[in-house]
């Protein structure tokens, strides 16, 4: 009945009316879709278009002027600008490795039989509900040079720590610590689900052919784990590329901006009226975003087929 | 005894494995060595990673600010809870009331409107298969991977007579959830059975009949992540409020935060009693609902 209802519909376009009854025998109507295509095409597909226009415009919120490649060009020659783009990409790519690293460790570590595994898995994973602002403040006070906490930890077991946030050199690997701090939780979850899901059969045979620990994670748990590493992969990378909370609640970009990346680049050009060049800020993102994102999520999905 | 054992080992022995190599030979003293030992330096280390700093947020916030700015992990000389709340709330005329009446309507809202929105979206796309479905299928990816264009957003806004309104930033949290709300609903309805939709038919549902009647309830697992998942995000969001609605009238609570720190002298023990009032119902929702929560966005992140 379902799925003969809408043929008629099809075959026979003949009449308004008729068309409009078929329509609505149709138990999944197409007008199901307006109120989340409108909001959707409004506020998102629309502006999305628009930024490629305006990225190449000199822009007050009320006229807008254009200049062509312009704001592209100063992008790419403002050292302040450019420290953002290649800060992006380091922020990201070191981020979402670590996700990838410690949350397999923990995801094996909180599958197996350990004391204390469900304190543990909570405790891992709370920080991903807490405010990614109030995290921020949190370690920036933890994290000060001469008075924090972690270096005076570092001091009394005997060694300097660094100056974290403060040093220009490390600034934004200190942001990135934090990051993953906050977010490996939720990475420590998608494996503890992919190795919850691998068969019982595979770890047995593998047992019978006598393999250790070590062929016993490289030839079963890492491969048949490999779609939870695989969407750890893009959540992360998504995540890091478009980071914006963290950093500005911890540095605003500085010491400088040897901490800055494209969302805070876009945020200070917003704030101070270069709205144009705010704008082409938001277009490279999309640009890097997509030139990475979709060969990458192509790649991972090619390899899980192979595995 | 042994068939009592077997299924308890079968399920320990890759975990045990890989820390200790040919355990599972060895049997129960290497396994009780790897469940206490590693168990308990496991305990050891989340405490000093994890719990520490959220002790030190709950020690800064009852502390006097003499002390609180000295930034030491240490047992307050005074307490004085109730005064650094009454003041924390009593800032800039009540500020943070207003804004934790800000921040929840504007979750409710936004959080209503995506589930509504979602689960009909989710539901006609998994259920009837169109030329238009590989096209929507690449919007809702790409409105999950692409960043916002936040200042043409708020240009349309504007046009709209919307920035720097409420409402308008409801639509904008609702725009840029859509897609992960999509996902969920979806992985969820493609094992609803469709002989369920042809039965309601028979027995005479329209559409809205049949998908608010028969599909939704159907849904409630699924539902309640969503609601959670999205809360969550919208609650601690911080970018979409500061750009799409500034001024103090629409202060969300992750923007009082900035109230104890942009003055000369920040005031640490109310800067932190701010993030401990911001953290409590995100606490409060983890200790009620941990397992939908855990369960909705590992079986989300895997299936989409």
């Amino acid at each position: 009945m379902a799925t003969t209802a809408p043929a008629p519909s099809r075959t026979k376009p003949a009449t308004a009316s008729r068309r409009g009854a078929g329509r609505r025998r149709s138990p999944y109507p197409g007008w199901f879709y307006l109120p989340a295509a409108l909001v959707y095409a409004v506020l998102f597909l629309v502006p999305t278009l628009l930024s490629f226009y305006f990225s190449m415009t000199r822009w007050t919120i009320f006229d807008s002027e254009f200049t062509g490649l312009d704001n592209f060009v100063q992008f790419f020659r403002e050292p302040a600008l450019t420290k953002g783009f290649v800060n992006t990409f380091i922020y990201a790519f070191v981020t979402s490795g670590a996700k990838v690293v410690l949350g397999l460790a923990l995801g094996m570590l909180l599958t197996s039989q350990i004391v204390g595994r469900g304190y543990l898995r909570a405790v891992v994973f709370f920080p991903v509900l807490v405010s990614t602002v109030g995290v921020g403040i949190t370690f920036q006070v933890l994290m000060h040079p001469s008075r924090g906490a972690i270096n005076a930890a570092l001091a009394f077991i005997g060694t300097d720590g660094p100056r974290w946030l403060v040093d220009p050199q490390l600034a934004l690997l200190s942001v990135a610590m934090v990051d993953v701090w906050k977010g490996v939780g939720l990475a420590t979850l998608i494996y503890m689900a992919g190795i919850v899901s691998i068969p019982k059969e595979y770890y047995e045979a593998a047992r019978v052919d006598g393999a250790g620990s070590w062929t016993l994670f490289r030839n079963v748990i890492f491969p048949l784990s490999w779609p939870a590493t695989s969407t750890v992969i893009t959540l992360s990378l998504i995540g890091g590329l478009r980071s914006f909370d963290l950093i500005w609640a911890m540095t605003r970009g500085g010491p400088g901006f040897t901490s800055d990346v494209i969302a805070s680049v876009i945020y200070k050009q917003y704030q101070a009226g270069f709205y144009g060049l705010s704008t082409a800020g938001n277009v490279i993102l999309f640009i890097a975003v997509t030139a990475i994102v979709l060969p990458l999520t192509r790649f991972l999905a090619r390899k899980e087929v192979e595995l | 005894m042994s068939s009592l054992t077997t299924p308890a080992r079968r399920r320990t022995a890759p975990a045990r494995s890989t820390a200790a190599p040919a355990a599972a030979r060895v049997g129960g003293t290497r396994a009780a060595l790897y469940r206490y030992g590693v168990g308990t330096l496991a305990i050891l280390v989340s405490v000093v990673v994890f719990i520490v700093p959220f002790l030190f947020i709950v020690l800064t916030a009852v502390m006097d600010a003499e002390q609180a700015s000295e930034f030491r992990f240490a047992l307050p000389r005074e307490f004085q809870a109730w005064q650094n709340l009454v003041e924390v709330v009593q800032t800039r005329d009540y500020l943070l009331v207003i804004a934790f009446i800000n921040s929840t309507t504007l979750t409710v809202a936004s959080v209503a409107l995506l589930v509504v929105f979602g689960s009909m979206v989710a539901f006609v796309l998994q259920r009837r298969a169109t030329r238009f479905n590989a096209l929507i299928n690449f919007l809702v990816l790409a409105g999950l991977i692409m960043p916002p264009a936040v200042v043409p957003t708020i240009w349309v806004l504007q046009r709209m007579g919307m920035f720097g309104t409420m409402p308008g930033l409801i639509l904008v949290e609702v725009a840029f959830g859509l897609s992960f709300t999509i996902l969920l609903f979806r992985a969820f309805i493609s094992t609803i059975p469709r002989e369920l939709d042809e039965a309601a038919v028979l027995d005479g549902a329209g559409p809205l009949r049949l998908f608010f009647r028969v599909i939704l309830p159907l849904l409630r697992p699924v539902l309640v992540t969503v609601v959670l998942v999205q809360s969550v995000a919208v609650f601690n969001d911080f970018q979409t409020p500061l750009y799409f609605l500034p001024g103090d009238a629409g202060a969300t609570v992750q923007l009082t935060l900035f109230n104890f720190q942009s003055q000369d002298l920040t005031t640490y023990n109310l800067l932190f009693m701010d993030i401990l009032l911001i953290t409590i119902p995100m606490l409060v929702l983890y200790l009620f609902f941990n397992r939908q929560i855990v369960a909705g966005m590992t079986s989300g992140a895997v299936k989409g």
